[in-house]
C-alpha cells in the first residue's frame, strides 16, 4: 500500500516510538522481533512488570531476547557487520517497569516521560489462560485497556492505541461474526462493565472470607495432614496456607467460568476480553484506537522461521496428550471449523494497523474460518497420520500407537473421564491408607500420576471442548480490504492473508514437528541412555557436596526404638519373664501406635520412660551386643555402603535419629556427628526415664542440620538428606539434594512429583531370621541385675 | 577295619552319584566310559581312651620336655586355640579343644600357675559368639575364665597388643599377639581337619597382625601355592609361613604345640547316606535321601540353613600329639593323609564337585557367592597332592544354588566386595592393586571386626585369593543350578543341568573329555600320579 505520502509500512514506522505491553508473551515477542527486523527505523518502549527477582530490563534480556525468535535477526546483523544485536537493542529498545493491572500503570516519575513520548501503543498484555481466576482476568483483560487509555488522558497525550483482543469475544454464537463491537450487535444483553468489575472484586473478598472460616481452615489442615503426615508444625502450616490459596483460586476460576457461561461466553477469557473492548470504546475519548482480533494463534507459518512458537498454548497440550496415548477421545464436530491462525500473520496484521493509523478499520479480525477453513476432521486426520508415521516413544522405548478419533459428543467424553477420575481417586485413597513402603509405595505413587493425567484430560475437555465445537464464523472482510490496499512489496514483507495457509502442509510440515521438538517428548526408540536415577545418584555422590544427613529407622536399618528396647529389656530375662514381657507389650501395642500417629516426639518421650531405673553400666554393656545382634542384622547394607561412600568423598556424615544415644553408639564410626535422644542419669547410676536431650523430630531436624552446616561453614544447598517418611519432610526440603529411601506412599508421591532421587534399600537376604526382637538368653549366673 | 578310598570307573550299571547343592543334594548321572568317581577312605577308628591319649601326649611330648616340666609358679602362660572355622560341621560335645585344654589346665593347676590367658586364634576371622566359645571350650572353662577377662579373642588390629618378633631373610615381619609374645610358654591347641593347617601356620596366622598376614595372603603367593594340601615345598604360602616359623622359633616365646586329628565321620543320623557309596545304599538310605531332598525342597531356605548349621558331626579324635612344632606336625600329617589320601592315576579334563552349605568361613551363616568360589576353587580344587586333579586348561563344574545371600553380621565387607569389587574385576592381581587397601583400612569394617562378629574388611579378598591358583589353572568354571546373574558376576558360566554343563564344557575340552568327580565331603586328598 502506498500511504498518502507514498511511504510503505516500514517507512511509515520509521522514526516512530512504539510502546508495547505483553512483550514477554507469545504475540508480544513475535511483535518485538518483527518490528526490530522489518521496521528498522522504529524504536520500542517495552512495558514489563518487574518480577520478584528481576526488574524490567533484566526480564526483557532474559525472557525476550534470549528466545530463539531472535536467532534470525542476530544472524542477519552478524552477516551485515554494521552493529551487533546487543548494540542495536541498546540503541532502539528501552524497558520500563509497568503493570496494566495497577492504576496509572505503575510507572515511576522517571519512566513516565518515556511512555508519554510514544507515538503508538500496542497493547497485547492479557491473561490468556482460559482458566484464570475471575478477578485477575477482570483486572487484566477488562481493566487493562481502560487503564492505558486513562493513563494517556492523565498525561494529556494522544498516541495511536492498537488493542489486541480475540475473535472469541463473539461468544457462543453460531454463524457469521462481524468485525464490530459485540455491545453494538443484535444479541447484546446490555451488560454494564463497571458493575461486573465491582462484582468480581466483591466476590474475591467473599471467597477469601469464606476460606478463612473455622470449618474451611480445619478442612485444609486435615487435608494437609493427609498429604504430609506427621511432618511437623511449620511444614503443615505452609501446606495448609497453600491449600487455602489454591482453594480460593479454584473457586474464582469456577466463578469466572460460570459467570461467563451465564452471560453467553465460553469462558472468563472471552467474557473479560469482550467487556474490555466495550470499556475501552467507552473511555477512549479523543484517543485514536484500533482493535485487532486474532482467533486461536498457533506456531509461525514463515516468520521469523516456520514453526516458531513460544510456550505451550491451547492445542499443544491436547495434541501431545493424544500422541502420548493419554487422551483417546476429544469432543468435537467433524465438519466443525477450528479457527487457527499462525502467529506471524497476526503480527503482520497488527503492524499494518499500527502503521496505517486511526484510518484503519476500528476492528479487524485475523481468522481463517471464513476464507480458508480448517475442518476439525481433516485436522484430526492430519495429526493422526503424522503421529502414526512419527510416533512418540514411551519410557520403555516402545512406540505409542495413537488411537482412532471417534468424534464423540462432549457429554460422553466428560462422563467417561469423570468415571475414570472417581475410580482413580478412590484407588488412591485406599492405597494411601495402606502401610506401603518402598517399591509398592512407588507403584502407588505412579497410580497417582495416572490420576493426574486423567485430571488433566478432564480439564482440557472442560476448557477447550467449546472451541472445537464452536460454530461461529469470523468475518475478515475488513482485514482483506486492508490487504488489498498493500502493494506487492508490503504484501511480501508483511503477509497477513489467511488464504495463504495450506493447512495440511502447515500441520504436518510445520506445526507438529515444532511442538514435538518443543515438548522434548521421546522421538527415538530404545531405552533412554541416561537413566534418571543414575544421573541423580551421580549428582548426590559428587565431590562438590558437603554434608550427608541420615535418618536411621527404615532408612539405614529396618528396626525401631521399640525393638531395641525389647532386645535390651529381655536380655536378662528368663523364659517365663520373656513370655510375660511379650504379652504385655502386645497388649500395649494399640495405645503406643495411637500416640505415635499423633505426635512422634510425644511417643518417644512416653516410651523412653520405660528405661526408668535401668542401670547405666548394664545398658552400656548390653548395647555393644545390640549392634551385632539387632542393628547389623537388620541393616540395609546398601545404605551403610552409601554412608561410607559419602565419607570417602570427603563429605561430612551426620545421623539424626529419635533413638537413644546408647542404642546407636555402635554406628559411631560411620558418622562425623550423631544427634540422638539422651536420658538423664541419676546419681546412683540408673536412668531416670526423663529426657536429658529430647529426640529430634520434624522441623527440629532441619534446624539441627542447618545449624551444623553453618557452624562447620558448609552449604545446606550442597547437602544431602536421606529419610523414609514425610515426618522428615522439613529436613528433606531444607537440603539441595533430598533422597527418599524406601518411602511410604505419601513420601513416594512427593518424591515423584518433585523429581527426587528414590532409593530402595533392603536387608541382606542372608540375615539371620528373628521372630521377635528379643535378646539372646543369658546363662543363669550372668543375669545378675534385671530391670523391667 | 575301614576300607581305603578308591576310584570308581563309571560304567552303564553305575547308579547316579550324589552331589551337594548347598542346603540340598542331587543325584547326577555321569557319562559311562569316561567318568570316574573318587571316594574317600571310610572313617578311621577313633582312639579308645581319648583323655588317656591326651594325657599321654602331654606327658610324653615329641622333641620337647613333658609339659609339667615347662610349668612353674609365677610364669606367664598363654593357651591359644583354633577358632570356629574348625572342624566342619562343628563336632558333638566335648570338642577336642575342650578335652585338650581341660587336661592342660589340670597340669597347670597342679603346677600352681595362675597367670593363664586363653586366646581364640582367629587371625582375621570373625570373633566367636558366646555360644560358640562355650561349645568349643565347655561351660566350665568359659565361666571360669571369661568373667575374669582371661578368655578373649585375638585382635589383629589392636596395635597396642601386638608385638614384632623379628623379620625373615625375605623381609617378612613376624608380628603377633603381644600377650603370647611375652609369655613364658605358649600352648597352641589345634584341630587338624586338613593337611594345610597346623605346624607353624597355627601361630603365624592365628595370632598374627594384618600386616604380618599380608606377606603371604596375597595373589602372587597364592597363585604360586601349587599344592596347598600336599608337599610343603610346592606351596609358596607354606614356604613363607615356615620362614616366619623359623623367626618364631629363634626369637619368640617357647612353644608347646598340640595337634589333634579327626576321622571323617562328619554327618549325624539322618544324613549318614552322604558318607556311603551310592551302589551300597540300602532301601532305607534311598528312602531317607528321597525324603530329605523332597522335604528340603519345600523348606524355606532360612529354616533349611538353620537345620544344616545346627548339625553336629560325630567326628572322633584319631590322634593327638604334642611337643616341638615341626616334629608334631610331621606326625599329624601322617594321620591326616592316612584318613584322606586316595591314589589317583592321571589328571582329568573335567573336574566335578558338589559345594556344600558350609565352608571354613561361614560357620553358622550363609554360604555367600564369594565363599562358593572360595570353597570350590580355593578348597576343593586344592584337595590334591603332586598335581591338580584337573589338567591345566580343563573345566571345573560345581553344583550350588549360588543365591545372592549374605550374612550382614558376619560378612559386611563381603556384601560390598560383591557389589563394588566384583562388578569391577574378578582378577586377584587387579583387585589387590585397586581395592584391597581401601577395604583393609576401612574404619567401619575394623570396628565391626573388633567389636562385632564380622570378618576383617580384607577377608573377602583373601577368600578370593585362596582360589587364585584354581582360577588361573582352569580353562572354564561352570556352576550348575546357580542364580545366573550371580554366577556371571563371579566370572563363571551358569548351567541349569549337569548335561548342559557337559555341553558347555565340550567347547573347551572336546566331546570325549574325561570326567572326575570328587566325592566330598567327607574329606579326601587325591594323590595324583
Amino acid at each position: 500500500m502506498r500511504y498518502a505520502d507514498g511511504r510503505m509500512i516500514a517507512e511509515q514506522l520509521a522514526g516512530k516510538r512504539i510502546a508495547i505491553t505483553g512483550s514477554t508473551g507469545f504475540v508480544g515477542t513475535a511483535l518485538v522481533e518483527r518490528l526490530l527486523r522489518s521496521a528498522p527505523g522504529c524504536s520500542l518502549v517495552l512495558l514489563v512488570r518487574p518480577s520478584k527477582r528481576h526488574d524490567a530490563t533484566e526480564r526483557v534480556r532474559r525472557e525476550i531476547f534470549k528466545n530463539n525468535c531472535f536467532d534470525r535477526l542476530k544472524g542477519e546483523l552478524a552477516a551485515a557487520g554494521v552493529e551487533t544485536f546487543e548494540e542495536m537493542v541498546a540503541r532502539r529498545v528501552v524497558a520500563i517497569g509497568g503493570d496494566v493491572s495497577t492504576d496509572g500503570l505503575g510507572l515511576t516519575d522517571a519512566e513516565r516521560p518515556l511512555f508519554a513520548g510514544c507515538d503508538i501503543i500496542i497493547h497485547s498484555a492479557a491473561a490468556v489462560s482460559f482458566d484464570s481466576p475471575l478477578d485477575s482476568a477482570v483486572e487484566i483483560n477488562l481493566l487493562g485497556p481502560v487503564r492505558i487509555a486513562e493513563a494517556c488522558h492523565a498525561m494529556n497525550i494522544t498516541p495511536h492505541l492498537v488493542g489486541v483482543s480475540t475473535c472469541y469475544v463473539a461468544g457462543n454464537r453460531r454463524g457469521h461474526a462481524p468485525e464490530a463491537l459485540v455491545s453494538e450487535g443484535h444479541w447484546d444483553i446490555g451488560l454494564n462493565w463497571r458493575k461486573e468489575v465491582a462484582a468480581s472484586r466483591r466476590l474475591r473478598g467473599d471467597i477469601e472470607a469464606k476460606s478463612r472460616t473455622t470449618e474451611q481452615l480445619t478442612f485444609f489442615r486435615s487435608e494437609a495432614r493427609k498429604e504430609l503426615g506427621a511432618a511437623g508444625g511449620p511444614a503443615l502450616a505452609s501446606k495448609t496456607e497453600n491449600l487455602r490459596e489454591s482453594w480460593v483460586k479454584a473457586q474464582l476460576v469456577e466463578a469466572g467460568r460460570s459467570r461467563a457461561a451465564s452471560v453467553g461466553w465460553p469462558d472468563a477469557y472471552a467474557y473479560t476480553k469482550a467487556l474490555g473492548e466495550q470499556a475501552l470504546t467507552e473511555v477512549k475519548g479523543n484517543l485514536p484506537v484500533n482493535i485487532v482480533r486474532p482467533s486461536i494463534i498457533e506456531s509461525a507459518l514463515a516468520e521469523p522461521f516456520p514453526g516458531w512458537i513460544r510456550g505451550f498454548r491451547m492445542a499443544e497440550p491436547v495434541i501431545l496428550s493424544y500422541a502420548r496415548g493419554l487422551l483417546s477421545e476429544f469432543p468435537g464436530v467433524p465438519e466443525g471449523i477450528v479457527d487457527v491462525i499462525p502467529v506471524d500473520i497476526v503480527v503482520a496484521a497488527i503492524i499494518t494497523v499500527a502503521a496505517t493509523g486511526p484510518s484503519a478499520p476500528y476492528i479487524t479480525q485475523v481468522a481463517s474460518g471464513s476464507t480458508n477453513p480448517l475442518r476439525y476432521k481433516s485436522m484430526v486426520d492430519d495429526i493422526r497420520a503424522w503421529f502414526t508415521e512419527h510416533p512418540l516413544y514411551d519410557s520403555e522405548g516402545q512406540p505409542i500407537v495413537v488411537p482412532e478419533w471417534k468424534f464423540p459428543a462432549r457429554g460422553r467424553v466428560k462422563e467417561q473421564l469423570a468415571r475414570a477420575k472417581s475410580v482413580a481417586a478412590k484407588t488412591e485413597r485406599v492405597l494411601q491408607a495402606l502401610p506401603l513402603r518402598g517399591k509398592q509405595a512407588s507403584w502407588a505413587a505412579s497410580l497417582e500420576e495416572k490420576k493426574n493425567d486423567i485430571d488433566r484430560a478432564y480439564e482440557y475437555v472442560q476448557l477447550y471442548g467449546l472451541y472445537t465445537e464452536c460454530e461461529a464464523v469470523y468475518s475478515v472482510e475488513k482485514l482483506l480490504t486492508v490487504w488489498d490496499t498493500l502493494d506487492a512489496t508490503d504484501q511480501a514483507a508483511f503477509n497477513f492473508d489467511p488464504r495463504s495457509v495450506d493447512w495440511t502442509k502447515y500441520i504436518s510440515g510445520i506445526h507438529l514437528p515444532s511442538i514435538v521438538h518443543h515438548s522434548r517428548a521421546k522421538v527415538t526408540p530404545g531405552k533412554s541412555k541416561i537413566d534418571r536415577t543414575a544421573r541423580l545418584r551421580k549428582s548426590v555422590l559428587s565431590p562438590d557436596r558437603h554434608v550427608a544427613a541420615f535418618d536411621l529407622e527404615n532408612t539405614l536399618i529396618s528396626s525401631n526404638v521399640v525393638e531395641s528396647y525389647s532386645w535390651l529389656a529381655t536380655r536378662r530375662l528368663n523364659t517365663p519373664e520373656r513370655i510375660r514381657y511379650v504379652l504385655r507389650t502386645l497388649a500395649e501395642a494399640p495405645t503406643l501406635q495411637k500416640v505415635d500417629r499423633k505426635d512422634r516426639s510425644d511417643f518417644l518421650r512416653f516410651f523412653y520412660r520405660r528405661y526408668e531405673d535401668a542401670p547405666v553400666s548394664q545398658i552400656e554393656e548390653d548395647s555393644q551386643e545390640l549392634l551385632s545382634n539387632l542393628i547389623l542384622a537388620k541393616s540395609f547394607p546398601a545404605g551403610l555402603r552409601r554412608v561410607r561412600e559419602h565419607r570417602a568423598l570427603g563429605h561430612k556424615t551426620i545421623l539424626i535419629t529419635g533413638a537413644l544415644d546408647f542404642a546407636v553408639e555402635g554406628l559411631r564410626p560411620l558418622f562425623d556427628e550423631i544427634v540422638a535422644a539422651k536420658l538423664s542419669v541419676r546419681p546412683d547410676g540408673t536412668y531416670s526415664g526423663n529426657m536429658a536431650v529430647v529426640p529430634p523430630t520434624g522441623e527440629t531436624r532441619a534446624e539441627i542440620l542447618a545449624d551444623y552446616c553453618s557452624s562447620e561453614n558448609l552449604r545446606l544447598e550442597d547437602s544431602i538428606a536421606y529419610a523414609d517418611s514425610t515426618s522428615d519432610l522439613p529436613m528433606l526440603e531444607a537440603v539441595g539434594f533430598p533422597v527418599a529411601v524406601n518411602p511410604e506412599t505419601r513420601l513416594a508421591a512427593i518424591a515423584r512429583k518433585r523429581g527426587w532421587l528414590v532409593e530402595h534399600w533392603d536387608k541382606a537376604s542372608g540375615a539371620p531370621k528373628m521372630f521377635l526382637p528379643l535378646g539372646p538368653m543369658m546363662a543363669e549366673r550372668e543375669r545378675k541385675r534385671v530391670f523391667r | 577295619m575301614p576300607r581305603p578310598g578308591f576310584v570308581l570307573e563309571v560304567d552303564r550299571s553305575t547308579p547316579s552319584i550324589l552331589f551337594w547343592r548347598g542346603e540340598n543334594f542331587s543325584l547326577e548321572k555321569l557319562p559311562a566310559g569316561r567318568s570316574r568317581v573318587i571316594y574317600p577312605p571310610e572313617p578311621l577308628d577313633a582312639i579308645k581312651d581319648i583323655d588317656g591319649a591326651i594325657r599321654h601326649a602331654l606327658l610324653n611330648p615329641i622333641d620337647q620336655d613333658p609339659l609339667p616340666a615347662l610349668l612353674f609358679p609365677g610364669m606367664k602362660l598363654t593357651i591359644a586355640f583354633d577358632d570356629v572355622s574348625l572342624p566342619l560341621p562343628k563336632m558333638e560335645r566335648p570338642d577336642n579343644r575342650q578335652r585338650v585344654i581341660e587336661a592342660v589346665l589340670d597340669l597347670v593347676a597342679e603346677a600352681g600357675v595362675d597367670d593363664v590367658h586363653l586366646i581364640a586364634a582367629l587371625g582375621l576371622h570373625r570373633r566367636m559368639h558366646e555360644y560358640e566359645l562355650r561349645h568349643a571350650l565347655g561351660d566350665r572353662i568359659y565361666d571360669a575364665f571369661h568373667s575374669r577377662g582371661m578368655l578373649y579373642q585375638h585382635d589383629a588390629e589392636d596395635h597396642d597388643n601386638l608385638a614384632v618378633i623379628g623379620t625373615t631373610d625375605h623381609g617378612e615381619v613376624l608380628e603377633i599377639n603381644k600377650r603370647a609374645a611375652e609369655s613364658d610358654l605358649v600352648i597352641y591347641v589345634n584341630i587338624n581337619s586338613v593337611s594345610m593347617d597346623g605346624g607353624w601356620k597355627s601361630i603365624t596366622t592365628g595370632l598374627a597382625s594384618y600386616r604380618c598376614l599380608s606377606f603371604h595372603h596375597n595373589p602372587e603367593t597364592l597363585e604360586n601355592t601349587r599344592s596347598l594340601m600336599g608337599h610343603r615345598h610346592h606351596s609358596a604360602l607354606h614356604t613363607s609361613v615356615w620362614r616366619l616359623g623359623k623367626v618364631l622359633k629363634d626369637h619368640g616365646p617357647k612353644i608347646f604345640q598340640i595337634e589333634t586329628t579327626l576321622n571323617t565321620d562328619m554327618f549325624p543320623k539322618p544324613f549318614e547316606f552322604i558318607n556311603k557309596r551310592e551302589w551300597e545304599w540300602t532301601a532305607k538310605d534311598r528312602a531317607t535321601f528321597l525324603g530329605t531332598t523332597k522335604a528340603l525342597n519345600r523348606t524355606p531356605i532360612k529354616l533349611a540353613r538353620k537345620i544344616f548349621h545346627g548339625m553336629e558331626g560325630p567326628h572322633q579324635m584319631t590322634s593327638v600329639q604334642a611337643g616341638e612344632t615341626e616334629a608334631v606336625h610331621k606326625l599329624t600329617l601322617e594321620h591326616v593323609y592316612k584318613q584322606q589320601l586316595v591314589e589317583v592315576q592321571g589328571q582329568t579334563d573335567i573336574l566335578t564337585m558338589g559345594i556344600p552349605f558350609v565352608s571354613p568361613y561361614n560357620p553358622d551363616g550363609v554360604m555367600n557367592p564369594v565363599l562358593v568360589m572360595c570353597m570350590g576353587l580355593g578348597y576343593l580344587f586344592n584337595m590334591y597332592r603332586n598335581k591338580p586333579l584337573v589338567r591345566e586348561g580343563g573345566v571345573i563344574i560345581m553344583t550350588h544354588p549360588t543365591y545372592r545371600d549374605f550374612n550382614p553380621v558376619h560378612h559386611p565387607s563381603y556384601i560390598d566386595f560383591f557389589e563394588q569389587v566384583l562388578t569391577d574385576t574378578t582378577s586377584p592381581a587387579e583387585m589387590s592393586r585397586k581395592w584391597e587397601k581401601q577395604y583393609a583400612e576401612d574404619e567401619w569394617y575394623k570396628h565391626l571386626y573388633r567389636t562385632g562378629n564380622a570378618y576383617h574388611g580384607v577377608h573377602p579378598f583373601y577368600a578370593w585369593y585362596w582360589g587364585a591358583h584354581g582360577l588361573q589353572h582352569a580353562g572354564k568354571v561352570i556352576i550348575v543350578g546357580g542364580d545366573a546373574p550371580t554366577v556371571r558376576r563371579l566370572g563363571f558360566t551358569p548351567a541349569s543341568t549337569m548335561d548342559d554343563a557337559f555341553e558347555i564344557a565340550s567347547d573347551v575340552v572336546g566331546r570325549n573329555a574325561t570326567i572326575t568327580h570328587l566325592h566330598v565331603p567327607a574329606l579326601l586328598v587325591a594323590d595324583v600320579q
